[in-house]
């Protein structure tokens, strides 16, 4: 199986390696030889049995990428952002999930969502004040902060708009569902940091606020404070990038991704939560009997397949293997099921470990292809016995305007050519 | 009878005292005490109750004067959305098959107008509204949608007042909703 992607990636790639070739040759250069055949033939002169041509001198030196980029030959993969948003600071950009590996999504790539634009703080002028109904309000600077004992964790962010239940529907699994990204986390527990402020009777929700031009701000109930939320300053080893909340933020594990408040200046202990424009005229999901749901916080069980996905190719016959990420806001996936006859059966995916909770988990499924017409579909099950549901089981209960959370079961259909689109679409 | 009680409540002191020795032996007294200044100028949450509303008022009238300056480029000329959301309208659209989302229709709040007003708009350039005209425009925009009169004049009590049309619109989360097994 290949990916028309990795089609095209070949293609520029034999493109540059000729026009190298050929600026070698124009500048003089007699290391190839004029008479050199191989060198005019393209990417075939690399192939054995001769040797490739980055063998024959020597490559980059130390310090040519004193932060080190991915390879000239990914440049394909990058974040998915839609060209045609009504505007670019309130707006969201997608990890390209069908380009990607395992569990951690790298940090350039990991989806992002801003209400005012991504703000350039400086850390020694950032503040964190925790006030509200506490025995002693606090003002830490960053410095601070890193003194605490600090924790690391490996969890998933998904925005709850992921995707909405209308159509136009994706064509890649990026389209659908690529607003979650998973990353090993680095900071403090929330709740030692609350027991240096002292919580006062009464305490029962936090109210976080971000330092961005949106002043962000979300309720958390306490009991997620004392549990296992955070406040995080490093992602994948490194400190957060700007577009990840730089220097602080606030991550609260499994509850949808807007909780997860970044760029954090204040958290505010208090009675009742603040009603916020973000909690009440967005993140609520709306009901066919005109209701809306209010602080739906947790994501519930999701799975996807990432290859073969949404246009892609398989280029043969014969053995491929299926292979998603799942995830759950309430804990461990249990399982993954798979089918690859429009739903009729289902067989149960091997679980990459380590399997964590409130992480992506992956799953693989090997498969033989008969090169007929197919559609294949993956379902999760998490620690607590929910299974992903279709589409048609959602919009039964929701209808169609609900817009969040929508965990829905997405088929791919895979057709005589190999051609692999969204069977939904 | 009595000494029971005594040494109850002396047991319970005695927890009370070690307890918290225990806590405070817990913390790290990494921070400092935030002056009531400091939190002061960044607590600009205002409670559903009107709770936290600063002094000052403003008029629909001149709320008509800003819209236009600061929000009608994203939000159109009588609030019926672009680039920005839509504001006014869509009252009884709720429980149809198309909804309108809007203040008017939507949001449970007038007290969270003034919040997000003056927390994030305009988008260019937030947190540059004086309070007066920040509850000009919450009450220019209550206007469109009938909520206030157009000559209304609005201040902490009178916002806080306000009841929204959709204010029992909303319900609490009641997942797992889809049972498929």
């Amino acid at each position: 199986m290949s990916e028309q992607t990795t089609d095209k990636r070949v293609r520029e790639a034999s493109r540059r390696h000729f026009l190298q070739a050929g600026a070698a040759l124009a500048g003089g250069s007699v290391m190839a030889g004029i008479g050199d055949t191989n060198v005019l033939a393209g990417s075939e002169s690399n192939l054995p049995p001769s040797v490739p041509e980055w063998m024959k001198a020597p490559g980059d030196p130390m310090g040519s990428q004193p932060y080190g980029t991915p390879s000239v030959h990914e440049k394909g993969v990058i974040k998915n952002i839609s060209k045609t948003l009504p505007q670019y600071i309130s707006a969201s950009g997608r990890s390209p999930l069908q380009e990607l590996d395992g569990i951690i999504t790298p940090n350039g790539l990991f989806y992002e969502r801003h209400h005012g634009g991504v703000p350039t703080i400086d850390p020694a002028e950032h503040r964190l004040i925790l006030h509200g109904l506490v025995d002693r309000p606090l003002i830490f600077t960053m410095e601070d902060i890193r003194r605490f004992p600090s924790q690391s964790r490996i969890h998933f962010i998904e925005c709850s708009g992921n995707p909405v239940y209308t159509k136009p529907y994706g064509k890649t699994a990026s389209d659908l569902v690529g607003l979650v990204s998973c990353a090993e986390w680095t900071g403090v527990p929330l709740k030692t940091v609350l027991n240096e402020a002292g919580l006062q009777a009464g305490a029962k929700w936090i109210v976080a606020e971000g330092a961005d031009a949106a002043a962000l701000t979300r309720s958390i109930p306490i009991e997620k404070c004392l549990d296992d939320a955070m406040l995080v300053y490093s992602q994948n080893g490194e400190r957060l990038r700007p577009q990840q909340g730089y220097p602080l933020r606030l991550l609260v594990p499994g509850f949808e991704g807007n909780m997860n408040v970044k760029w954090l200046r204040r958290l505010k202990v208090t009675a009742e939560p603040a009603y916020s424009r973000e909690e009440t005229s967005k993140y609520t999901d709306p009901m066919p009997d005109g209701t809306s749901r209010e602080f739906t916080f947790y994501m519930e069980a999701k799975s996807i397949i990432t290859r073969p996905s949404g246009g892609q190719k398989l280029t043969t016959k014969g053995f491929h293997e299926i292979t998603g990420i799942a995830w759950s806001g309430h804990g461990k996936i249990k399982g993954v099921e798979v089918s690859v006859d429009d739903g009729k059966n289902w067989q149960e995916a091997t679980l990459q470990e380590p399997v964590l909770t409130r992480a992506l988990t992956r799953f693989r499924f090997p498969w033989h292809w008969d090169g007929a017409p197919a559609v294949i579909q993956s379902r999760a099950i998490d620690e607590t016995g929910y299974m992903q549901p279709t589409l048609a089981e959602l919009v039964a209960v929701r209808g169609v305007n609900s817009f969040y959370h929508n965990n829905a079961i997405w088929p791919w259909r895979i057709d005589a050519d190999g051609e692999v689109s969204n069977a939904q679409a | 009878m009595r000494r029971l009680d005594l040494t109850t409540a002396f047991l319970a002191g005695a927890i009370a005292v070690l307890g918290f020795a225990a806590r405070a032996e817990d913390r790290y007294g990494i921070g400092r005490p935030a002056t009531a200044a400091e939190i002061a100028g960044w607590n600009i949450d205002i409670g559903r109750d009107g709770s936290n509303l600063p002094p000052g008022s403003g008029s629909a009238e001149r709320g008509k004067v800003v819209f236009t300056e600061q929000c009608a480029a994203c939000h159109g000329d009588s609030g019926q959305g672009g680039v920005g959301d839509r504001l006014v309208g869509g009252q009884g659209t709720l429980a149809s098959a198309k909804p309108v989302r809007t203040v008017g229709s939507y949001w449970p709040y007038a007290s969270t107008l003034f919040d997000y007003i003056r927390r994030a708009m305009p988008q260019n350039a937030p947190q540059s509204l004086s309070n007066e005209d920040v509850y000009a425009v919450a009450a220019y925009v209550l206007s469109l949608n009938g909520i206030v009169p157009a000559d209304a004049v609005l201040d902490a009590k009178s916002l806080a007042a306000i009841k929204m049309p959709n204010r029992d619109g909303f319900v609490s989360d009641p997942r797992p909703d889809v049972h498929n097994r």
